[in-house]
């Protein structure tokens, strides 16, 4: 009980498909920007993750390892065949809304990584509650971001008018707008999983094109990663006198002025 | 520079580099900065009235106030006696149109001070120019409110041997928002504009406030220059790119080139925001690479766009460029072995 509650609620927060795994970015940057777009996007995603997952994971014995990327796709593209028939027969409107980003959900990183990840490795009923919390947890994304952009952007929820148009910020409807608060939103997610216990995603300096030329990150470079070579270092040179704070300024100063230039 | 206790203790210390440090402040640069900045505030004052330091006003007290609340909640330590911010606001004012409605430059002055400058590490830190990108974020969230250009007052006009418009009187009204290079785009032949000595002293009709007054902001990048706030470098091989490409391309006409020297956004954009420290080339030879790549951008956008100005979004793809300038021209260390590449170091 304890492991299916567990798998159900990870999706949520601590591996929340959009803020945490960065998956499926492409569609969800496009259908965002309206509340109902997103709902849409949302329960077609959930429908076609829990029944491709709970496929999939029936089928894990019986799909050969070597063509198992085929097999899951052929099976997703299967239940999005379905989303979309269903949608064109009875609520046309939310597929025109969704367009080429709704046939597009075979292609969604989410699905097939849980199908990969979780649901080739698992027994059905784990499997189709890990496609339900992830899908949830999607849903959950979408409707964040497209409250932010649909509220300041257009000045309306759910398509009724709350800000007069006058007061609405263009940008948010646009993509740029969705990369900004879709970042925000990353960061929220990020303090939300360090609350549970969860280390945050940390870019390091090696990504940074002047790790090599600018001091904090030679410093910082030095702390992360050669940290205990540095102070074998300093333990074997025993006539260096080691100050409390762990960064040396050759001027003697612990602490880096920083009230001076530094260019 | 060794510190007299280790030296009494007869201690080496090993420390990275910084290890020479400059007596100069932070505030003491941005104090200057604000000086360079006060002909031009002086200036536009005179031409479009109190409205330009009501802006101000706002804009400063927005930054101080996000700038306080931002370095709280992210718990750094609080650096509003700098004057950076107020720094920011003045240029992010002075990048605007005049009557931009107040509660939209207060969004864009939050936006400046969190999400460019304290969501990337604060002052020193940022990667873009907080001027440059909020103008163009500005620029895609409010368009309408950049729609309407600014106009000097009357008694700005007084000083114009031109008035109110002799070239264009025929067509006032389809030219009467118009700024100059929106005119030149548009094929109007220089003789019809507003003599050069008007763009000069700043009865040009323009977007942002702070491209009005060329003498103003050549007497601020002056001030720069003579207190060695910033080099030559970049804003000359800028101007001076701008000057070669619209002198060829407009077909060998001094006054068109003048034309496009003087108005818009270039001798500001060149002077006070593409200087920027912490997003301009470190070396000298980087910084030059900087302003010539700054000229040709924005001669690209003037000429073959369909946008009239190309300024900011130079600057901000220059911005983003920067590092990698810095690592093609990066200074040896003297004695360095040659052969140790580069990746090999990092």
């Amino acid at each position: 009980m304890n492991k299916s509650k567990e798998v159900f609620f990870q999706g949520f927060i601590k591996e929340n498909p959009i803020f945490r795994l960065v998956l499926g970015m492409c569609s969800s940057l496009a259908v965002s920007s309206t509340m109902i777009a997103s709902l849409g996007m949302g329960v077609s995603v959930i429908f076609v993750l829990v029944l491709s997952n709970i496929v999939i994971s029936s089928l894990r014995k019986v799909i050969p390892d070597m063509v198992r990327i085929p097999a899951f796709i052929t099976v997703i593209a299967g239940f999005v065949t379905i989303v979309q028939l269903l949608l064109k027969a009875y609520l046309l409107e939310i597929n025109n809304m969704l367009g080429v980003y709704l046939p597009l959900i075979v292609v969604n990183c989410i699905i097939l990584g849980r199908a990969e990840a979780f649901a080739a490795k698992n027994s059905v009923g784990y499997a189709a509650l890990d496609g339900l919390g992830m899908g949830i947890g999607y849903t959950i994304a979408l409707l964040s971001i497209a409250f932010i952009r649909e509220l300041f952007g257009f000045g309306s929820l759910f398509g009724f008018r709350i800000i007069p148009e006058e007061y609405t910020i263009l940008i948010l409807t646009l993509p740029a707008g969705g990369f900004l608060v879709l970042g925000f939103l990353m960061a929220v997610w990020n303090k939300l999983a360090a609350l549970q216990g969860k280390p945050k995603a940390e870019l390091h300096c090696q990504t940074c094109p002047v790790a090599g030329l600018c001091g904090e990150g030679l410093i910082r470079l030095q702390k992360t990663d050669d940290v205990e070579i540095k102070d074998e270092y300093i333990k074997s040179d025993a006539n260096i006198e080691k100050p409390d704070d762990s960064v040396i300024y050759i001027d003697g100063n612990i602490k880096p002025d920083t009230e001076e230039e530094t260019i | 520079m060794i510190s007299a206790k280790s030296q009494e203790q007869n201690h080496l210390v090993i420390a990275s580099s910084p290890h020479l440090r400059s007596p100069r402040t932070t505030t003491a640069v941005m104090g200057n900065v604000l000086i360079a900045l006060l002909p031009i505030v002086i200036a536009t004052a005179f031409i479009y009235g109190c409205r330009v330091l009501l802006s101000i006003a706002v804009a400063a007290a927005t930054a101080i106030l996000s700038e306080l609340l931002v370095q709280k909640a992210m718990k750094k330590r609080q650096t509003i006696q700098d004057l950076s911010c107020i720094v920011t606001a003045i240029i992010l004012v002075l990048n605007l149109p005049i009557d931009f409605p107040l509660w939209q430059l207060i969004i864009g002055t939050i936006f400046a001070i969190i999400v460019v400058k304290a969501a990337f590490g604060g002052l020193g830190q940022n990667f873009a120019n907080p001027a440059v990108t909020t103008r163009i974020v500005l620029v895609s969230a409010f368009a309408s409110s950049f729609a309407k250009n600014t106009e000097p007052l009357a008694r700005a006009l007084l000083f114009s041997n031109s008035t109110p418009d002799p070239g264009l009187s025929a067509s006032m009204d389809s030219y009467s928002s118009a700024t100059v290079l929106v005119l030149l785009k548009s094929g109007v032949t220089p003789e019809k504009l507003r003599t050069l000595r008007d763009l000069f002293l700043g009865i040009q009709k323009t977007t942002a406030i702070g491209e009005t007054c060329a003498i103003a902001v050549i007497l601020g990048g002056l001030y720069l220059l003579f207190k060695k706030i910033i080099k030559w470098h970049i804003p000359f091989s800028y101007i001076g790119t701008v000057a070669v490409l619209s002198f060829l391309f407009g077909g060998f006409d001094m006054q068109f080139m003048l034309y496009h020297l003087l108005s818009g956004g270039l001798l500001f954009g060149a002077f006070f925001m593409a200087t920027d420290y912490s997003t301009s080339p470190l070396t000298n030879k980087g910084k030059i690479i900087y302003g010539i790549s700054l000229g040709i951008l924005t001669s690209i956008i003037r000429f073959w766009s369909n946008l009239p100005e190309g300024v900011s979004f130079s600057i901000l793809t220059m911005n983003i460029l920067t590092p990698h300038i810095d690592r093609f021209t990066k200074e040896k260390p003297f004695g360095e072995n040659q052969q140790i590449k580069d990746n090999d170091r990092c």
